[in-house]
């Protein structure tokens, strides 16, 4: 049982991933086509498209250098998507961890090989899209942009994931309105824009919604079905995550952009 | 007033008073913190350390049941039980320690006797336990059924498969290196290879095989060639699944029977229960690792928004100190109210950091410094904090209520967390406000006392990468500013940042301290000791046989080795040596105590002749097994999949067994090769090879074995390190730019990072004064110099010529059109009068030339550009403004600079006064009539800038009504170039003119084309003009009489230009044209430079074009740029570098035409574009000026600009720039970035920026600087040129 568990949180993950891939697939004008089938072979055109979007909402007319700060921003956002995709998947099994070195090692690659290139595309498009949006809303954001600031939130982030997966909480509900302030609470610290709070919502929403479907289409297996317990745990990680990876990605933009000269 | 304010202005108040005190007793509040913080953490000491290890709990043996295996244990006295103890234990471990000894010892025993039969032993003491069964009431009952089976190892120990019970009972001996099987054990001949077969070399805490099966440590075991005590201990280890009471003290009683110990002072009483706290994985580590990851990352990125201090170091160490400390005291608080922390430490703290945060203390730091710089420092911490405060309390505020959210989430942990975090933030904010604010106040004074003068401008530290605190800056900027006006700053050194790439900077990090070479010496060290330590050959045994052979009981037995005594002072066995374990016994103490013979066996030798290994039963024994490692279990258990994480196991009192044997049976179980290969006259050369005669012969193979591996293994290694030093030198020389490898750059960096080392020069401390020239009307827009000379012509139209050394003005050409009118009869009045004539027979033709269409320098500043559509309406505002005063701007308060005006020494000119100026013109016209014209002979020595003549310079059209004056006159001046006395002048009019300097005439003219000339280039007596239809002309100048340079005189140009009667008598100077390449761009030629025998042009249509300057053919024709061609640099090395709007820069190889490489430089046109040797040094419209590694193409650093001045840069030498800011210039070091001087132009120059820079041989440089030029001298590049 404890396996199986562990194998739908290695799930979960990816599953979210994906999903905001999706969205921002769908945003980039795309047909949002949900291809479970195979999951790994579109992240080209994915990044196409994000990339085009990139660029169409940068409105500079420098398009070579955008274009490589594009690729820059986009690679930094993969490989910190690939590094927290392993570190949480580790701290969701870890509950069951036994003693023994080789397992342990089997089990940071427990899950499909495809998870983490999934979860680094995802957040490279989440983490292009919140700049992208802000720009088209016209308004920059500001409130502490700075990269310890961002540590901080990449902490709290991580801490919120280590509290879900350490703590005993006395019933689901607890563990969903803690899990849920501290989300908010993470959003209104780091972010506190509309436009943050909008996207990390429809981040959740959807995302858990293909989880759902995904789930009903025999991709994954809850091992508890509670309804209060994994599904409220979900979009409460997908929110925070998406204001995390968002502000790692306005953070990336605002430095590559107002600093170009500095290599 | 409302509350809210009221309570703000009360908290501002109390932070003022607050910093006030801090600033004032630094040393008694720090030393007042320091003891609270001991005070708080002072109940730490009673926390027991965090780790993994075990827990213990006892209880007595007797009538012991397991606990219960559910929640019963509330009920009983929680302070008895530990809450882990419910429920059976994982197993129980029942161990029969076996103490064994050879006695009487006799002289021809072997070494090997000491052990090898009382192992033997261990295999009939296995079957006796194996057979051992109970037999009572209730039944027969067996080992099997009681015992833990076992079913199989783990599958990755294929190594252990025959060393571990694989099935059956968990029983555990020595003899399972046998397999259990006796006649293995006979036949083996070499028994401590056996043994030791499984150890790993290395340095290992965790359980080895010989611990596992011997059940003692090692150095208990006493199986070594080497021991002392010839007892041998082990144990024999049996795992229980159920506690049994009757079958284990049958088996208890059975044993004791068969072995008696007679002393044996072991109460077996109590049952030792183990707990082992969860194991810390790796699945664990990662995540634990990657908080502190971003922890660190955290504190890195906010200690480096620390800026402006003295130590910067310091202030970061300090606020990490003050977070740290914090926390600590939270922890110490807690316990001291009766809050024992139950979450694990080391997970929360990367997040109680993050939650504390040291935005606080950055906040603070960041006030303060921006505070005034003259203040005192009491009032500016006082004033810094106070200015925060307000936000400082809110945030503080913010944080406690969400922190108070998170406490009624109910969830224990999570309330633990929060009151440990609201806790570390009012310890925090304690500490802030006393330790942190008085560090900040000792750093700032320190910061006054040092660098009080020598303060450097904001805008050098201002590091462009940072846009964090910028307002703040600006503001202090303003206020510092103004305070010094003409001195120059020079950087404090902890402010020199080096602007290199990071890349470049780790490199030289590396270089700089020799990381990876000492890292690789310590570690080759720290790896060779290793190896001679724990090698069989090595300096351990070597030690381990020293010491034995020097302590007094080994004295009797070793009577006939031949010793290399003295090699270590004879000394008791030393306690230090009991840190080389297994191999080396150090006899317990009791046991060396009481050293008496006994046994029933009885002492056949004297004490002195064999020290007799008395067998006896200590309380120390009784837990043995506390000195095994704490993992011996968990790895014992983990090897079977069974986990003891949260778990735990009893320990049953140990079985005492002794084995008493008599020589005869030691020697019986002797294995044939034992006694026969006895003394292999081991090797000489080492100590040990005497040592024991008794030596077998396995070890001393071993030792041959392993010396030779020794020795492979440290010639591997030397080659592994030399290979290792090789790549990183390889990967060095990659990494950095060749020029860094130069000599003189290493020496440099060596010599420590002030400037005054660079060039080996101490910087002056005197101020460098600017000298200004002044005499222009409108901004200066063309520049020229040849060293000497300095030609300069404002938007008016006015050339004047000054002197470079002096910075007098030696000529004044005004613009022609003002001269029409002139009425004073003089000289001027008569070269006028012929301009007039020139004038007058172009006029039509060249106004259709005076509205350029387009700008051909993209770097003019932007007042050009309002006359560029319009016909030269500039002449017309100088018209109006030749009736006041405009030689001395109105000055009278200041004398500082050294003021230049154009002519006349009207320095005491009173300003606006019109009345005296009017005396004043009417003097001067008095003055011309007697001076200038009537003195002046017809050809006048070229240095001859006498007073009386510059008085006569004095433009006489001043008092004149020159208020007519056409605009369709003759065209602004576009283009300037200077060489000896020679200007060209290239004008909108198409028209090329060539004035002589020294006297203000004009010597030839040609305006064949009505093309505004763009560019010129002046060389050799070679002219080229560039102009707007992309037509290029050369002409070339000839003189009739050979003279310097400086000596051209003559009548004007015979071809063109209608001849002066006045000169006609004179030298000529005729400028031909001589070739015309009519269409040499499609669009405006916007560059045009000269060097090396070719001409390079740059046009709008996006390509360069190579000509040769003899007969201007056109070499190659250049595409590489998307935009249109801004500039264009080439020098005497063929270096060919161009700048484009597209931001592009590209190096081209004049000799062949080929791009050499392309950089994307600036958002926005390149500006300008120069070279050293080492470099390439641009600007752009984004006001940055970027330098480029010449070889490579690599960025190696930018600097800010001040807007509008990006263009404005010179390179004096190869190692020293200078830019143009806002009313000043700066100097910068090439090779760092650094920023050496910077030198303020003038008060009353904040608003102008300096646009342009010229760099003249004597290392002056003038700025235009709207209307004024500034000359300014840095002596100490003239010293080092010299």
């Amino acid at each position: 049982m404890p396996r199986l568990d562990d194998h739908f949180w290695s799930c979960s993950c990816p599953a979210s991933e994906r999903h905001k891939k999706h969205l921002r697939a769908g945003a980039g004008g795309l047909a949002a086509k949900v291809d479970h089938g195979a999951p790994h072979s579109s992240p080209s055109p994915r990044r196409h498209s994000a990339s085009v979007s990139g660029h169409h909402c940068s409105s500079s007319r420098h398009a070579n250098s955008w274009h490589h700060h594009l690729v820059q921003r986009s690679l930094v956002l993969f490989s910190v998507g690939v590094v927290l995709a392993l570190v949480l998947n580790l701290l969701q099994i870890q509950r069951n961890v036994t003693l023994f070195p080789d397992e342990v090692i089997a089990t940071i690659f427990s899950s499909a090989w495809w998870v983490p290139p999934c979860c680094g595309t995802a957040a490279a498009v989440v983490g292009l899209l919140y700049p992208c949006i802000d720009s088209h809303l016209g308004e920059p954001h500001k409130f502490k942009r700075e990269w310890a600031s961002v540590m901080r939130c990449i902490a709290v982030f991580v801490g919120i994931n280590h509290a879900s997966a350490k703590l005993d909480f006395a019933n689901n509900v607890q563990l969903s309105l803690t899990l849920a302030a501290l989300s908010l609470g993470l959003w209104w610290t780091f972010d506190r824009s509309r436009s943050g709070l909008g996207l990390g919502i429809t981040i959740a929403f959807l995302a858990t919604l293909i989880t759902q479907f995904l789930v009903y289409n025999g991709v994954y297996q809850y091992t508890s079905p509670d309804f209060l317990y994994i599904r409220s745990w979900l979009p409460c990680i997908f929110f925070s995550g998406g204001v995390t990876v968002g502000n790692i990605g306005r953070q990336l933009a605002m430095n590559l952009n107002s600093s170009p000269h500095f290599s | 007033m409302t509350l809210t304010e009221r309570l703000r202005e009360k908290i501002s108040q109390a932070f003022y008073n607050h910093g006030l005190l801090c600033a004032s007793y630094p040393i008694p509040i720090i030393l007042f913190t320091g003891l609270c913080i001991l005070a708080c953490c002072y109940p730490l000491l009673k926390l027991p350390l965090p780790g993994t290890g075990p827990v213990e709990f006892t209880t007595p043996m007797k009538d012991y049941s397991p606990p219960p295996v559910d929640s019963g244990h509330k009920q009983g006295d929680p302070s008895d039980q530990p809450e882990w103890y419910v429920g059976a234990p994982v197993a129980y471990i029942q161990q029969i320690f076996v103490k064994s000894s050879v006695s009487p010892w006799h002289k021809n025993l072997l070494a090997v006797d000491v052990f090898r039969s009382p192992l033997s032993r261990a295999f009939q003491l296995v079957e006796e336990i194996r057979n051992h069964v109970l037999r009572d009431s209730s039944g027969t009952r067996s080992l099997e059924e009681v015992c833990l089976q076992v079913t199989d190892l783990l599958p990755g120990l294929k190594k252990l498969r025959n060393l571990l019970p694989e099935h059956g009972c968990l029983l555990l001996s020595p003899g399972n290196f046998w397999q259990n099987d006796r006649e293995r054990f006979h036949a083996d001949p070499d028994i401590i290879g056996t043994i030791h077969q499984h150890e790993p070399k290395t340095l290992q805490t965790s359980a080895t095989l010989k611990d596992l099966l011997f059940g003692v440590p090692g150095k208990y075991s006493g199986v070594s060639l080497y021991t002392r005590r010839r007892m041998v201990s082990y144990t024999i280890t049996l795992v229980f699944q159920h506690y049994h009471a009757k079958f284990l003290g049958s088996l208890r009683a059975r044993l004791m029977l068969l072995h008696p110990s007679p002393n044996c002072s072991l109460r077996a009483e109590s049952l030792v229960h183990v707990h082992f706290k969860e194991e810390i994985g790796i699945a664990e580590l990662i995540p634990l690792v990657t908080t502190y990851i971003i922890l660190f990352a955290y504190i890195y990125f906010s200690t480096r928004k620390i800026d402006m201090v003295k130590s910067k170091w310091g202030l970061a160490l300090a606020a990490v100190v003050t977070v740290l400390s914090s926390l600590l005291m939270s922890v110490g608080l807690c316990t001291l109210f009766g809050l024992t922390p139950t979450l694990n430490g080391g997970e929360i703290f990367p997040y109680l950091v993050v939650v504390i945060g040291l935005e606080n203390v950055l906040v603070l730091t960041k006030s303060v410094v921006s505070t005034p710089v003259d203040l005192e420092v009491k009032l500016r911490i006082a004033q810094g904090l106070s200015s925060e405060s307000w936000s400082i309390m809110k945030n503080m505020a913010t944080e406690l209520g969400i922190i108070l959210i998170g406490y009624f989430t109910l969830v224990p942990a999570i309330q633990e967390f929060c009151l440990f975090a609201v806790v570390g933030l009012v310890s925090d904010f304690f500490l802030q406000m006393l330790f942190f604010t008085t560090v900040l106040s000792i750093d700032i004074r320190r910061m006054e006392l040092a660098d009080l003068n020598k303060r450097l401008p904001p805008e050098a530290c201002l590091s462009p990468a940072k846009p964090v605190g910028r307002p703040a800056r600006h503001e202090r900027q303003l206020a510092v500013r103004p305070s010094m006006p003409h001195t120059i700053t020079l950087q404090p050194s902890s402010f020199r940042n080096l602007r290199l790439p990071k890349r470049l900077r780790v490199v030289y990090f590396l270089a700089r301290t020799r990381l990876a070479q000492r890292l690789i010496m310590a570690g080759t060290v720290v790896w060779i000791g290793i190896l001679v330590y724990t090698d069989p050959a090595g300096l351990r045994t070597y030690l381990t046989a020293q010491v034995t052979e020097q302590s007094p009981l080994g004295e009797g037995a070793l009577a006939p080795m031949p010793v290399p005594s003295g090699v270590l002072p004879a000394s008791h066995p030393d306690p230090a040596f009991s840190i080389f374990p297994p191999d080396a016994p150090k006899p317990a103490e009791n046991q060396t105590s009481t050293g008496e013979p006994s046994g029933p066996m009885g002492p056949a030798d004297s004490v002195h002749d064999s020290p007799v290994p008395e067998v006896t039963w200590g309380p120390e024994d009784e837990e043995l097994w506390r000195k095994l490692s704490f993992r011996h279990w968990p790895t014992l258990f983990s090897y079977y999949n069974i986990t003891l994480a949260k778990r735990y196991i009893s320990l049953l009192p140990v079985i005492p067994v002794t084995l008493h044997l008599n020589p005869r049976e030691a020697l019986e179980g002797r294995h044939p090769q034992d006694g026969r290969s006895a003394w292999p006259p081991a090797r000489p050369g080492t100590i040990r090879g005497g040592l024991w005669e008794t030596s077998p012969e396995g070890p001393g193979g071993a030792q041959a074995h392993g010396d030779v591996t020794l020795y492979k293994v440290a010639a591997l290694g030397l080659a592994a390190g030399v290979v290792l030093v090789l790549l990183l030198l390889c990967l060095y020389r990659v990494l950095c730019p060749r020029n860094y490898g130069q000599p003189g750059g290493p020496g440099r960096r060596k010599r420590g990072d002030l400037p005054c080392d660079d060039y080996g020069y101490a910087p002056p401390e005197t101020e460098i004064v600017p000298l200004v020239l002044r005499g222009h009307l409108m901004d200066i827009e063309c520049l020229a110099s040849d060293g000497m000379l300095l030609v300069s012509c404002c938007l008016a139209g006015h050339v004047c010529v000054w002197d470079a050394q002096t910075g007098d003005c030696l000529t004044r050409i005004p613009h022609p059109g003002q001269r029409q009118d002139s009425s004073v009869g003089s000289v001027f009045e008569a070269q006028e009068s012929w301009e007039r004539l020139s004038d007058g027979g172009k006029g039509g033709l060249e106004e259709s030339g005076d509205s350029p269409p387009l700008r051909h320098r993209p770097r003019r500043p932007p007042p050009p550009s309002l006359f560029g559509d319009q016909p030269d309406l500039t002449c017309l505002i100088d018209t109006n403004f030749s009736a006041q005063p405009r030689q001395q701007p109105p000055e009278p308060a200041q004398p500082e600079p050294r003021h230049r005006t154009s002519c006349g020494r009207a320095r005491d000119s009173p300003g606006y006064d019109f009345s005296r100026l009017v005396q004043r013109v009417y003097q001067e016209e008095g003055l011309d009539a007697v001076h200038s014209p009537a003195l002046r002979p017809p050809s006048p020595g070229p240095a001859l800038p006498p007073a009386p003549e510059e008085e006569g310079g004095l433009p006489p059209e001043k008092g004149s009504p020159s208020l007519i004056w056409a605009p369709s006159a003759d065209g602004s001046i576009w283009s300037l170039e200077l060489q000896g006395s020679l200007i060209v002048v290239g004008r909108s009019s198409g028209r090329l003119e060539v004035w002589d300097a020294i006297e203000g005439v004009l010597r030839c003219s040609s305006e064949e084309v009505s093309s505004g000339i763009t560019a010129l280039v002046f060389l050799d007596r070679r002219i080229v003009a560039a102009r707007l239809n992309g037509s290029l002309d050369f002409f070339s100048l000839e003189t009739h009489t050979a003279l310097s340079p400086l000596q051209f005189r003559g009548t004007p140009g015979r071809g063109s230009a209608p001849t002066s009667p006045v000169y006609s008598s004179s030298d000529a100077v005729a400028c031909h044209l001589t070739h015309t390449v009519p269409c040499a761009h499609q669009k405006p030629i916007t560059a045009l430079k000269a060097a090396a025998g070719r001409l390079v042009t740059g046009s709008q249509d996006h390509t360069l074009r190579v000509f040769r300057l003899e007969d201007s053919c056109c070499l190659f024709t250049l595409q590489g740029h998307s935009g249109a061609i801004t500039t264009v640099y080439i020098d005497q090395t063929m270096v060919l570098a161009s700048g484009g709007q597209d931001g592009a820069i590209c190096l081209w190889d004049v000799l062949t035409g080929s791009r050499v490489s392309h950089m994307f430089a600036h958002r926005g046109d390149v500006t300008s574009l120069t070279c050293t040797t080492s470099c390439v040094i641009s600007s752009g419209l984004d006001d940055l000026i970027s330098i480029w590694d010449r070889s490579t193409g690599i960025k190696l650093y930018s600097i800010q600009q001040d807007l509008g001045c990006g263009a404005s840069l010179g390179v004096i030498s190869d190692n020293l720039l200078v830019t143009g800011g806002q009313g000043c210039v700066s100097f910068w070091d090439l090779n760092y970035g650094d920023l050496l001087q910077t030198v303020y132009l003038g008060k009353n120059s904040e608003a102008q920026p300096a646009r342009q820079i010229l760099v003249l041989d004597n290392a002056a440089i003038v700025c235009n600087f709207g209307s004024e030029l500034s000359l300014v001298y840095v002596p100490s590049v003239l010293e080092k040129l010299d």
